[in-house]
Formats: C-alpha cells, sequence, structure tokens
C-alpha cells in the first residue's frame, strides 16, 4: 500500500467516524421529538461539540493532504469530496441539534393529528432512510445508488411545500396549537434542509467516483452542458 | 471546415534501436506556441520522442524512424532536409547545463559564428536581446567576457537557453531542464517557459509531475513505447482518461 493511500484510508476513516456520529444525532432526534425524551435531546445537543471537532480536524487532514502530498485526478477528488461532505454533515448535526432544542423547549409530545396530516414523520424516516443510504454509497463507492438519493429529496420537498398551508389550515381550527404548530413547521423546514444536504453529498461521491460534476443540472437542463465538459474531453 | 494548422505532426511514428522497438506507432500534433509537456516512466520513448523531433538520434549505431515527423507541414526526415537546417528552426535543451568553456558572450553567440555571421554588431545585440528574454542579462551584462563556467547552474541553464534562443528558432526542445537545479532556479526556469511560449513552441520531457501541471498546457502520458494518452495538461491531471495514465500521475505504478 502506497503512503498516500495509508493517508486517504485515514481521512476517509475519520469521515466515517463524523458520519456515525451525525446518523446518531439525527436518529435522536427523531425519537427525543416523538416521545418528548429531554434527557436525549441534551445528549444530542452536547454531541454537537464532538462533531464540531471532528469537522475541523478533518479540514485540517485535508489541508496536510493538499499541501504534503499534491494529490491529482481521482485522489484529488477524493480530497475536495471530502471537504464539502465534511461541510454537509456538520450542517446535518447541527439541523439534528436543532431539532432536539425544540424538544427541550416544550414539555409534551406533538399532537399525533399533526404529525399524520402534515406528514412529518414519514418525511424524517425518509430523510434518515436517504442519509443512511448515502453513507453504504459512500461506503461501496456506488454511483447508481448516489444517483438514486438525488431523486428522492423531491419527496421531501413535497411535504414541505404543502405543510405550510396543512398546518395553517389547523391552526385555524385548533387557536391554542400554534406554538407548537410553528415549532412542527421550523422542523419540517430543518427536514428538508437535511434532504438538500444529503443530496450534495451524494453529488460529491459522484463527482469523486466518475469525475463528473451533477450539481445544479436538474435546474439548467442540458443546457450549458458545456462548460465543464469541455474540459473533459481530450484531444 | 479547414485544416487547423499545428507546428509538429508526427504520423504512425515507430523508432527502432537495432531490434528494440523503442517507439510504436506514434501519432500526435503539437500546438504552435504552446508548451506540450512529455511525461511517464524511465524507459518509456518520452526522450527518443523529443530527440527525433530534431533528429538527435541519427547519429546513434542502430536508430532508424519509420513514420513521419512533420515541422510546419514539411517531412523533416526528407531527403531534401539539411539537419543543420533544421536545427536552426528546432533548438534544444538538456538536462545537464552544459555550456562551453567559453565566454558567457562566445556562448550566446556560438550558433550565430557557426552561421558564419561576424558583423560585431549583430552579435552584439543578439547576445544582449537573448539574454533579456532568458532574464539573465541584468545578471552578466558586466561580466560578459568572463567564463561561462564560473555561473551558478541556474544561470548556466539559462544561458544554455539564451544560446538556443539566439539562433532564433521557433521550437525549442526541452529534456529535463531543471532537474539538475534547486528549487529557485527550477521556478525561474518555469517563468521563462511561460514567457517564452508567447514566441516560441515547447517541448519539455520531465519527471516533475508538478512542473507538467504548472508549466504545460498539453500533456502526453507514455508508456513501453506507446502515447497512452495526450490530452490538455488540466484534463490528464484531474480526469485522466486511462488507468494507467491515473495510475502514474498518482504515484501508484507497478
Amino acid at each position: 500500500m502506497s503512503h498516500i493511500d495509508i493517508e486517504l484510508d485515514t481521512l476517509r476513516g475519520k469521515l466515517m467516524e463524523m458520519w456515525d456520529l451525525v446518523e446518531y444525532q439525527l436518529q435522536s432526534g427523531r425519537e427525543a421529538m416523538l416521545n418528548a425524551d429531554h434527557d436525549l435531546a441534551r445528549k444530542v445537543v452536547k454531541l454537537g461539540k464532538k462533531v464540531n471537532n471532528y469537522d475541523v480536524k478533518i479540514d485540517r487532514m485535508c489541508e496536510n493532504l493538499l499541501a504534503l502530498y499534491t494529490p491529482v485526478a481521482v485522489d484529488l477528488r477524493l480530497v475536495l469530496a471530502t471537504l464539502k461532505i465534511n461541510a454537509n454533515l456538520e450542517r446535518i448535526g447541527d439541523t439534528a441539534e436543532g431539532i432536539s432544542m425544540y424538544v427541550q423547549n416544550r414539555v409534551g409530545t406533538y399532537n399525533p393529528e399533526m404529525l399524520d396530516i402534515t406528514r412529518a414523520v414519514i418525511m424524517y424516516d425518509e430523510a434518515l432512510a436517504m442519509f443512511h443510504d448515502c453513507r453504504l454509497a459512500y461506503i461501496a463507492n456506488d454511483t447508481d445508488q448516489a444517483r438514486a438519493i438525488l431523486k428522492r429529496d423531491k419527496m421531501l420537498n413535497k411535504i414541505y411545500r404543502k405543510s405550510e398551508d396543512i398546518i395553517a389550515h389547523y391552526l385555524r381550527n385548533n387557536p391554542a396549537s400554534i406554538e407548537e404548530g410553528l415549532a412542527l413547521l421550523s422542523i419540517i423546514k430543518k427536514l428538508e434542509r437535511v434532504g438538500d444536504q444529503v443530496t450534495n453529498i451524494s453529488e460529491e461521491i459522484i463527482f469523486y467516483q466518475d469525475a463528473k460534476v451533477v450539481k445544479h443540472k436538474s435546474k439548467k437542463k442540458n443546457k450549458d452542458k458545456e462548460d465543464r465538459s469541455d474540459d473533459m474531453q481530450s484531444q | 471546415m479547414s485544416k487547423k494548422f499545428y507546428k509538429l505532426e508526427s504520423k504512425n511514428l515507430n523508432a527502432f534501436y537495432g531490434s528494440f522497438h523503442a517507439l510504436k506507432n506514434i501519432n500526435m500534433a503539437m500546438e504552435e506556441k504552446a508548451v506540450t509537456a512529455f511525461i511517464g516512466p524511465s524507459g518509456c520513448g518520452k526522450s527518443t520522442f523529443l530527440r527525433t523531433l530534431n533528429r538527435m538520434n541519427d547519429y546513434i549505431d542502430g536508430f532508424r524512424v519509420e513514420g513521419d515527423i512533420l515541422l510546419d507541414g514539411r517531412d523533416i526526415y526528407g531527403r531534401d532536409v539539411r539537419v543543420d537546417e533544421l536545427r536552426k528552426e528546432v533548438g534544444m535543451v538538456f538536462q545537464k547545463p552544459n555550456p562551453f568553456p567559453k565566454t558567457i558572450f562566445e556562448n550566446v553567440v556560438y550558433g550565430l559564428r557557426i552561421q558564419g555571421i561576424k558583423d560585431k554588431r549583430v552579435l552584439a545585440e543578439t547576445a544582449e536581446n537573448s539574454l533579456r528574454q532568458t532574464a539573465l542579462w541584468e545578471e552578466v551584462k558586466d561580466k560578459l567576457d568572463q567564463s561561462a563556467l564560473a555561473l551558478s547552474g541556474g544561470q548556466q541553464q539559462r544561458l544554455c537557453i539564451a544560446r538556443a534562443l539566439a539562433i532564433s528558432p521557433s521550437v525549442i526542445l526541452m529534456d529535463e531542464p531543471t532537474s539538475a537545479l534547486d528549487p529557485i532556479s527550477t521556478a525561474k526556469i518555469e517563468e521563462l517557459i511561460y514567457e517564452l511560449k508567447q514566441a516560441y513552441t515547447i517541448i519539455i520531457v520531465t519527471h516533475n509531475m508538478q512542473q507538467a501541471g504548472r508549466v504545460s498546457d498539453y500533456t502526453a502520458f507514455f508508456y513501453i513505447g506507446e502515447l497512452v494518452e495526450y490530452a490538455k495538461t488540466k484534463t490528464l491531471f484531474t480526469s485522466p482518461k486511462h488507468e494507467r495514465t491515473q495510475n502514474y500521475i498518482t504515484g501508484r505504478f507497478g
């Protein structure tokens, strides 16, 4: 095994450790929210510090790799992708903390009817499943799976777009639940962001493995295909 | 559609040292006023290829080439081509600085003297121009009559480049021009290459991958006599097409 392979493996290992922590945070955020479990919520928030340490450590490892090994091609793409995945993981961790803070600010559990009509739990489960599958795609270098995750984000967006009207309508009939409704709306908004961040991570996996830039492609369609693909052609 | 003009073109080029097949069917076109780098492990044929571009291998026993090398569309191995005329057009700089044991001035104007130019004004002007182009003028203008061997290694190499420029070639071949130099001299030569490509077509063989990345516009990767991949440098170093290229540039060879 060459010298740089050992360094890159260590980097990947560090990122996986952070990934596990963040997955635990997000998963526990869900449990804490559904069970109004304040202890668990406190634990999630506390873990944020550890995640931040990983964030700093991984950035530093990437900086060192770039400076000392001047990686190229697939190695360079791995380092660049790791930098971005790291940033997105850290944000997902923050989201889990944010959700847990909403839990800490409330006494009881959420009204089951409101959870049901907004499909908030379904949304949370899908966000968790996407995040989990994204991790598997990263470990297996499976870009097909990464591409599949990009499509799944649409479901989260759909639930998010409808949630505002649904909650507004519910609150009109149940004015006593305003605080609860607003908190749930904020959580749904955060979960929508998790979907975006998992999408970003999937895009980085594709970039690292296939040297293809897929981000921003869905909006622009194939209109400006030329910007980067032109560079990709050899003589 | 008009055909694109290339400064140098190699067509179905094969080269042999006796029975050893050193270059296998090389087809590539090199752009004018650009820097093309050749990379590859030792023995891959990159230096042999570089040297066929100004027929440096002609006098090696048992060496022969098949196929064509076109300079401005004209075959340099054609019967009507005189090697000394060719080398006026295609200059060369070697791995180790090789100044002649003469004064700095005489080193620079050596090629002109061979051509029979005696006009002192022409010689002096050419010497100054060439030394300015290699950013050496300010350093040596007061000691032109001193021995070139007293210069530092980096200065000697820039002097050799000045000597190559003095006969106004259009192509400059460089065979690992900085491998014997310290990082500061290396940086100066690299700066120089960057400047010179505005006026010259430069082909450089280098073992330093980062150097190829820094100075060249195009990179060709050779392996056991074959041209494996030839692309824009930024493409080759970010997303090479062939696994062999990737293994080589990422240091995972063999």
